[in-house]
């Protein structure tokens, strides 16, 4: 016996499991990441002065960042809607476009970092960079952590294609789900850590 | 998922299995196991409060200076033993074993959502328990700033409270991916006909809890990473400007606030008794009914009580911080919703004594432990009122007398319900039965010395003896009328890990004893007493899946030709 | 969905994609005006939450969801909006800090 609603939707609630699963998921992730938001609020108006963001970091950096962010969120979408229109090498394509546009935010961060490093600005320094740290960094392990997903359907994944391909779709679905949270999170981020 | 008909290792059989009843039953064994050690641990403790400074027996040899326990290891072990009881004990017995198991069964599906994923909860509960065992090892020893970790205590601690936040990072997101499971499942595979109002009252708990689970655990994840963050990169997120330790000036940024932390820390912590509770409200339901053989007074009221005490215990944490200066206004807000909160709790204690009215009651051991629960956690529940109201608080906060309270809901309250569901459910998952001489005295011996550790410990928090004081408050004159408790107390406790014995040994027993072919041998209603005895591991759980025609609870139909019908029955 | 559906999507990807890149433009370039903090604070948030509308919508299907997902959703954010702003609360009119 195979476990009911794995491809089909549920007819009362319209859902296959995996995708309730995932939203349930990013609900669990809206409160971890508001914990640290949380954190922030009450940190910086427990004190009398904060660092304006944009004297510390790079918002032109920070910006481009962004933009490859959201660039990823389209092709993501982009790989699933290939694969609803069939067309698989399209869907390599945009998947591929996903994990180079995902892996330049963290060459950016990358440099972002060392550079703080190199000014002798650690995490420690005050709690503005602490904060920074500590948030863009968990944010930094989730867009790791897509990649690795992301990677794993694009390349030995990609065989469920040939076997089931409407389930192959669905896991498409919940990854580019779980990505345009990572996206959204940043949307967030950047305007807070960087702008205000 | 399909089902395997190709042969099975023993280690993806038994060991790695994805079947839901096995991961319960893991997450049974495992959990009782560490209730046991939780246990002990507690034990030992109350060797030195009865007897300050006396060398502890049979232990003494690993505990150095004398035998006698220092206090900084007392410290430890009340941390480990909260810890312990709370996240490897109880919420993995009532949620992780009984909520994998009975879920999936009682709403007619065959396995859970995601078996994978249950399995990889498991085992990363299973790892945070090793986590949390390695903190003994460390230098300095297992955490000792509290259950409640608060900084600039937990910040400044030794390495043990780095080990133990480690180890909640591990067991929160084990928990998190099993309330994902569960929730997926109860929305999803319900079979044909189980509609939410037809879902036994069991099911809505674990689901309720799932939710709790789900939303509150993550900002105390956060905090720990925070807290992570403040131990080892050097933050001060905890840390205020200009702490002085031990007459030195700290050289830290500071800037930082204690009072984040606790906030954090609470806005899980409540939820949390609630995720304590709310299975135990559970399975007493289930048991009450059976062993009335009536329907439940009140179903709908209990769902929707059940739902509003979920959602409002969102919104009351601050009532754990009444002390901590903060503002009037806020103060009273959280504690209207504390006095508010309290209503549901009501509605269900007085659904389920209804529930007893014009019952033809049956008073085997399961329901001995469901009836024991009630009083008990009407005790629990009662005490809690002069803390949730600020004014009270002020006089109680910190004091033996929070000890009570909380105990009281949960030992002889959450506790003695798993108890029932323990004896209850033993024979749908082994096919055998037993020992109801056994199981009633484990029943009113620990009645008794339940009541007997915990009772005594309002009277001395009325008089003012603090909390987490290794001397049992023998340092202080206001304390010196109510200190020949703590003997009694002490005594109390010893005695009632000896009861436990009845219960060890009544599971050895009925293990070892012959399977009774019994189906249904307690005449209940619900699917997972319908088709076969100890359901069957890689098959699916029924002959046929059921469908469901009526509630869960039609026991003494009138015209019915037994006492109890079956959900799945036709009309 | 069918063929026509998704190929009617991907142009609404396309121009929620230009709509984001110009919001992008547009929350940095308030940056730059120097606004007093709770202007800027309120300003920033107002953009985010457009940006976060429309990924979420759009890209996420939510404007198309079902009502499980609605439900879920309306929980997490009434739970994250009490864990924003209630303990902000203690801070008012409170005796230390």
């Amino acid at each position: 016996m195979d476990i009911p609603f794995t491809v089909k939707n549920r007819p009362d609630t319209g859902l296959y499991n995996g995708k309730l699963g995932v939203w349930l998921f990013l609900a669990s992730e809206v409160m971890l990441f508001g914990g640290l938001f949380s954190a922030y609020v009450f940190l910086r108006t427990g004190v009398d002065t904060w660092p304006v963001g944009a004297d510390i970091l790079n918002v032109p950096l920070a910006t481009l960042n962004t933009m490859f962010l959201i660039s990823s969120s389209v092709t993501m979408v982009m790989s699933w809607a290939s694969l609803k229109l069939n067309d698989f090498s399209k869907f390599k394509l945009y998947a591929g476009l996903t994990l180079l546009l995902a892996c330049a935010f963290l060459v950016v961060k990358y440099f972002e970092y060392t550079a703080k490093f190199d000014h002798h600005l650690y995490p420690s320094t005050n709690n503005f960079l602490g904060i920074y740290f500590t948030m863009t960094g968990l944010h930094v392990l989730h867009v790791i952590g897509g990649i690795i997903v992301i990677f794993f359907f694009w390349m030995p994944g990609a065989k469920m294609w040939e076997s089931d391909p409407e389930r192959f779709v669905n896991r498409i679905e919940i990854v580019g789900l779980y990505w345009h949270f990572v996206d959204l999170v940043w949307i967030f981020l950047f305007p807070v850590l960087y702008l205000l | 998922m399909s089902s395997d008909h190709h042969k099975q290792s023993f280690w993806t059989k038994y060991v790695f299995s994805t079947d839901h009843k096995i991961i319960g039953i893991q997450y049974g064994i495992t959990s009782l196991v560490w209730l046991l050690f939780g246990f002990g641990l507690m034990m030992i403790m109350r060797y030195q409060l009865a007897y300050p400074e006396s060398p502890v027996p049979f232990v003494g040899g690993i505990l150095g200076d004398g035998g006698i326990l220092p206090s900084e290891m007392y410290n430890s072990l009340g941390v480990m033993h909260g810890t312990i009881m709370i996240f490897l004990g109880v919420v993995p017995l009532a949620f992780g074993a009984f909520g994998n198991y009975f879920v999936p069964l009682q709403i007619g599906a065959i396995d859970m959502a995601f078996p994978k994923l249950n399995a990889t909860s498991y085992w990363m509960y299973f790892l945070g328990s090793v986590i949390m065992a390695i903190g003994f090892f460390v230098p300095g020893g297992a955490a000792n700033s509290g259950w409640t970790s608060y900084p600039p205590l937990a910040d400044i601690a030794t390495t043990g409270q780095t080990v133990w936040l480690f180890g909640m990072v591990m067991l929160i997101t084990s928990s998190l991916l099993g309330s994902i499971n569960i929730l997926a499942t109860v929305i999803q595979l319900r079979t044909e006909g189980m509609t939410w109002m037809k879902l036994p009252i069991f099911v809505w708990t674990q689901f309720i809890t799932a939710f709790l689970l789900l939303l509150a655990f993550p900002p105390l994840e956060a905090a720990g990473v925070l807290q992570l963050m403040d131990r080892l990169a050097g933050t001060s997120f905890f840390m205020p400007s200009g702490l002085v330790v031990s007459g030195e000036v700290l050289t830290n940024a500071g800037g930082g606030s204690p009072l984040l932390w606790q906030h954090l820390f609470w806005f899980l912590a409540h939820p949390e008794v609630y995720v304590l509770i709310l299975p135990a409200f559970g399975i007493v339901t289930e048991v009450i009914a059976n062993n009335t053989r009536k329907p439940i007074q009140g179903y709908k009221s209990l769902v929707y009580a059940m739902i509003f005490l979920g959602f409002m215990s969102f919104i009351v944490w601050a009532h754990h911080m009444y002390l901590t200066g903060m503002g009037t206004s806020i103060g009273a807000f959280f504690q209207t919703t504390t006095m508010i909160i309290s209503i549901p709790s009501v509605v269900i204690l007085t659904a389920l004594l209804l529930s007893l009215w014009g019952g033809s009651i049956r008073f085997n051991t399961p329901m001995l432990f469901a009836l024991g629960f009630l009083p008990m956690f009407g005790i629990g529940g009662l005490t809690g009122l002069p803390l949730g109201l600020a004014a009270s608080d002020i006089h109680l906060h910190d004091t033996y007398y929070v000890i009570g309270h909380f105990h009281y809901v949960v030992a002889p309250g959450t506790i003695f319900a798993l108890f029932a569901g323990i004896y209850y459910w033993f024979p749908k998952m082994t096919g055998k039965r037993t020992n109801e001489a056994l199981g009633k005295l484990h029943f009113f011996f620990s009645f008794i010395f339940m009541n007997g550790v915990f009772m005594p410990m309002f009277i001395q928090g009325l008089a003012g003896v603090s909390r987490r004081l290794w001397d049992g408050g023998e340092i202080y004159a206001h304390a010196a009328d109510v200190l020949y408790l703590n003997e009694v107390m002490s005594v109390s406790a010893w005695l009632l890990g000896l009861a436990q014995l009845f219960f060890i040994v009544n599971m050895i027993i009925s293990l070892k004893g012959k399977k009774t072919g019994e189906v249904n041998p307690w005449g209940a209603t619900t699917l997972d007493w319908t088709d076969t005895t100890s359901p069957p591991l890689d098959h699916g759980n029924f002959e046929k899946v059921p469908t469901v025609y009526r509630g869960p609870y039609e026991y003494s139909v009138p015209d019915a030709k037994e006492d109890f019908t079956p959900q799945s029955e036709k009309g | 969905m069918t063929p026509e559906e998704v190929k009617h999507h991907i142009k609404t990807y396309v121009l929620v994609f230009v709509a984001l890149a110009c919001l992008t433009v547009i929350t940095v370039g308030i940056s730059y005006l120097d606004l007093a903090t709770g202007p800027a604070i309120i300003l920033a948030l107002i953009v985010a939450s457009i940006k976060g509308s429309l990924v979420a919508c759009y890209f996420m299907h939510l404007i198309d969801e079902k009502v499980t997902i609605y439900w879920t959703l309306l929980a997490t954010v009434a739970m994250f909006m009490v864990l924003m702003f209630l303990p902000l609360g203690t801070m008012l009119n409170n005796t230390q800090m």
